[in-house]
């Protein structure tokens, strides 16, 4: 099979893993090498689903022992196989990492013979990148579960990234649909990473010729809507991996319907919208201070797919607001409506110079008309909307948003 | 008074220091750039060349700023650097602090532009590869929206110090010797080289890493702007990849759909003693031509759980009713045990016919049946269940248990689980009980048997939780 061949094949088989995460870390190549990271990634293309390519994502094989349902690659579905020659990714990463079409390569694989077989094939290629081309470009390996401990620290030496997906977002759903794999197996091989990189910080405080390790951290992802568990458990687990294995990163895929699917799986993927409510929580856990009980309460265990996290939990939490723009401390601002983290830090720094109007809002970009019933600012105060009960209502922004409806219409007459 | 700038921020610095320590207030003064031909009826003034202005020093966030700003396209930026310059210097050094002042806004807006725009130089320059002498060149032609060639130029230099490469924009030039930059003139975009043979791979991944079940033009849209579709060779193929996304997502969604052969066998009115009739006369398989009879289901309509097996057997095929050989008999001395009573069950096999080969002693011997076979019946087995409606359904063998899920599923990693289903609330799988009586090895033989009876028995739990 040519090079070309097997690349339609796993890339194809690789698209379903959502990170394309190339930034952090630093990286500079030496006179005779090549590449370079610079904190921020780039991202070198758009596909028509909107999303970003900036690694060359592809698989080293989509042959694999293990029968995850919600896979394509499973070892039961009758998808076309391919394997490449850990030579062949070497190739193809240098030939496009030159024509500047990429920041570097994210390499997976399907399990072959055994997790350490197919982590030393990963490896392989990293060191060949590194140590014969010099090449400095972003590396992020997939971690296999269940990988021994000296090959993860190997792996991670070449690598800027290393991540090891938790697939399914609690172990009851792991034991459904992928019965090989299981969150204590998947979670030592997290805690080792994160140990190591932890290990390797505190060494390069000491001396900065220390070996670096994963600089960049690690993610993983976790499938959702492939099973009925609901968002409070998602972030739940989430919130676990953060603590617990100082993750940079959780990435949540909205199943996708695969071909030849199993009939245990949901023929349609869940709402876009749900996916992008999981990250906005997300955002919430990290940087707003907000707890996961705050946003999925018992009562109500999945987001809205309507309201955005945060304005839906503005709308539970009347008695919090209005908050003054003028006098409300970090953390209270964080919590309003439409206000974003960098909104809220300039808003601190205008304010030490002058008291803050509604003009001001709007030359910083916010969405004025859902954050007024919230706030009081220099000129404006609200006036009784917070105990409206058509609030709501008037706050939430019209649903179009995320509709697939706009992007079907333009395939429909080949508008662009 | 007008003053000329070469337009780069040496010359506006120059300029600027000069006019500061005369006290020329920014009403006062026009900004022009050299060779743009603006305001020729007015000679520009001259403005003397100034020693470094006692006590003047601005913040270093204001040089950054003034960098970026210094390379946007738009005219009023000299004169916009020169006011938000006075006004610090003027008592309000912590101007740059108030984002939402009238020019600071403006400048963060220019400087952003221009960012946004050396961004996109960095993620869509597109080399190609050239042979000279023996050499290899790599050569990207790029149209940047700001005058951001030297802003931009080193960042290729650190990333790609061992190739030689040239970019070329319409308004300048750089190349990169493996020792130095050197700038030129703008190149049209004839002089850039065509192709590159990579192209053709690298569409190949663009095409292949695409989800078609996500399709969201208008995302890629915002962030790859059509004005750069022209030197990106990927982008020819997204037309045809949009028009083809729908039809590529409902093959993912439905796989095709396999109708069962005996749909054509099927009653016109469906219960299910005018479905046992009809199955009589079924011929949708080979399987009919050896077989005694068809042997269908039996079971009160209505019932709660519902077996289905593989095939009839040897005894079954001459008595017409199914589990009631060897295999039958274990069935129901382990469904006594765990409190399930036959008579409220309703039983069925995946495949309603025996299928047998002969034996050296001339004996019938049962033959698994094939795929084809399994899906042929199917027809048959959906009428069951839409008639019986049960809470649940318990498969016995991977053959039943793949009738409904595809042949993916496998007894030994799914069975005992509990999942829930078009077809009944809770459905299980467990072995078929003839393999409990064929398993050769003892230990084996036993273990499975405390395995059936414990899936038994949580079926019954599960039945009971159900209400």
């Amino acid at each position: 099979m040519d090079v070309r061949k097997k690349l339609e094949i796993l890339a194809d088989a690789a698209k379903y893993d959502a990170s394309c995460s190339s930034s952090g870390g630093k990286r500079k190549a030496g006179k005779e090498g090549l590449g370079s990271v610079e904190g921020m990634g780039i991202c070198h293309s758009y596909t028509p689903d909107g999303r970003c390519v900036s690694l060359l994502k592809i698989l080293l094989t989509n042959f694999c022992i293990y029968d995850c349902q919600y896979c394509i690659n499973r070892i039961s579905s009758d998808t076309a196989r391919a394997r490449f020659t850990p030579a062949e990714v070497v190739r193809l990463t240098l030939d496009f990492y030159k024509r500047n079409y990429i920041e570097g390569l994210f390499l997976s694989s399907g399990v072959i013979k055994s997790p350490d077989y197919t982590m030393e094939q990963l490896i392989e290629v990293a060191r060949t990148l590194r140590e014969v081309h010099g090449f400095q470009g972003y590396l992020h390996l997939k971690a296999v579960p269940g990988a021994s401990k000296e090959l993860i620290d190997k792996a991670g030496l070449y690598a800027d990234r290393l991540s090891a997906n938790i697939e399914l977002p609690t172990d009851g759903d792991l034991k459904k649909l992928a019965p090989e794999k299981s969150f204590a197996v998947t979670g030592g091989t997290m805690k080792e990473i994160s140990a190591r990189v932890e290990q390797s910080r505190a060494e390069r405080q000491e001396s900065p010729k220390a070996p670096k390790f994963a600089p960049a951290g690690q993610s993983t992802q976790m499938i959702v809507g492939a099973t009925p568990t609901p968002d409070a458990a998602i972030l739940d687990t989430a919130s676990r991996l953060y603590t617990r294995f100082k993750l940079k990163r959780v990435y949540y895929s909205g199943y996708s319907p695969i071909p030849l699917v199993d009939a245990r799986l949901p023929a349609k993927s869940p709402p876009l919208v749900r996916e992008h409510r999981l990250y906005q929580a997300d955002w919430l856990l990290r940087f707003y201070g907000f707890r996961v009980d705050e946003l999925t309460p018992p009562e109500q265990p999945d987001l809205s797919l309507e309201l955005d996290p945060k304005l839906a939990w503005a709308l539970r939490r009347r008695e919090a607001f209005p908050v003054d723009v003028n006098r409300a401390p970090r953390e209270a601002l964080l919590r309003v409506p439409g206000m974003g983290v960098r909104t809220v830090d300039r808003l601190l720094r205008i304010r030490r110079w002058h008291r803050v109007t509604l003009a001001d809002l709007a030359r910083l970009r916010v969405p004025l008309t859902r954050m007024k019933p919230f706030i009081v600012t220099a000129d404006h105060r609200p006036t009784g909307l917070i105990d409206s009960s058509r609030l709501a209502e008037r706050v939430t922004p019209p649903s179009t948003q995320l509709s697939l409806f706009t992007s079907a219409r333009e395939a429909l007459t080949g508008e662009l | 008074m007008r003053v000329e700038v070469g337009p780069d921020l040496d010359s506006f610095r120059t300029a600027a220091r000069g006019l500061l320590a005369r006290g020329v207030s920014p009403e006062q003064v026009l900004f022009t750039e050299e060779g743009s031909g603006q305001g020729s009826l007015l000679a520009p003034a001259v403005v003397p060349a100034s020693a470094p202005v006692a006590g003047l020093s601005v913040p270093p966030a204001f040089l950054e700023l003034a960098q970026k700003v210094a390379c946007h396209r738009s005219p009023e930026r000299w004169g916009l650097l020169y006011r938000v310059l006075w006004r610090l210097t003027h008592g309000e050094r912590k101007l740059l602090e108030v984002e939402s002042d009238a020019d600071v806004y403006r400048v963060l807006t220019l400087a952003k532009g221009v960012q946004r725009d050396a961004h996109k130089m960095k993620a869509f320059v597109r080399f190609r590869r050239v042979e000279r002498e023996g050499e290899e060149f790599f050569i990207a032609w790029h149209r940047p929206e700001h005058f951001i060639v030297r802003y931009v130029a080193p960042f290729f230099a650190r990333r790609f110090p061992s190739m030689r490469w040239s970019i070329l924009t319409p308004d300048a030039s750089v190349s990169w010797d493996l020792e130095q930059l050197t700038y030129g003139p703008g190149v049209p975009r004839s002089q850039a080289p065509e192709g590159d043979a990579l192209e053709e791979m690298w569409r190949t991944y663009y095409a292949s890493t695409f989800n078609p079940a996500r399709l969201n033009v208008r995302a890629m849209r915002a962030e790859m702007p059509k004005k750069h579709w022209a030197t990106l060779p990927e982008t020819r193929l997204i037309p045809e990849l949009v028009r083809q996304a729908p039809q590529r997502t409902s093959r993912m969604v439905s796989p095709k759909l396999e109708l069962s052969e005996s749909s054509r066998f099927m009653p016109e009115h469906q219960d299910l003693a005018s479905l046992a009739q009809a199955a009589q006369g079924c011929r949708a398989c080979p399987l009919h031509e050896r077989a005694t009879r068809t042997v269908f289901g039996e079971g009160p309509a209505g019932a709660r759980l519902m077996l289905v097996g593989e095939q009839p057997g040897d005894q079954e095929d001459r008595v017409g009713r199914p589990f009631i050989g060897p295999a039958g008999q274990l069935l129901d001395t382990v469904l006594a045990a765990v409190g399930l009573e036959r008579e409220q069950l309703y039983v069925t096999n995946a495949v309603k016919h025996f299928g047998w080969v002969e034996g050296e002693e001339k004996q019938r011997l049962h033959a698994k049946p094939g795929r084809s076979e399994v899906l042929a019946c199917k027809g048959w087995l959906d009428a069951e269940v839409a008639q019986v409606r049960p809470k649940m359904i318990l498969c016995l063998g991977a053959t039943a248990a793949q009738a409904f899920l595809g042949p993916g599923f496998r007894i030994n990693l799914s069975r005992g689980q509990i999942f829930e289903t078009p077809w009944a609330k809770a459905w299980m799988a467990t072995f078929h009980p003839s393999a409990l009586l064929r398993m050769p090895d003892e230990r084996a033989r036993a273990q499975a048997r405390i395995h059936f009876e414990a899936d038994l028995r949580r079926a019954a739990d599960t039945l009971r939780a159900l209400g």
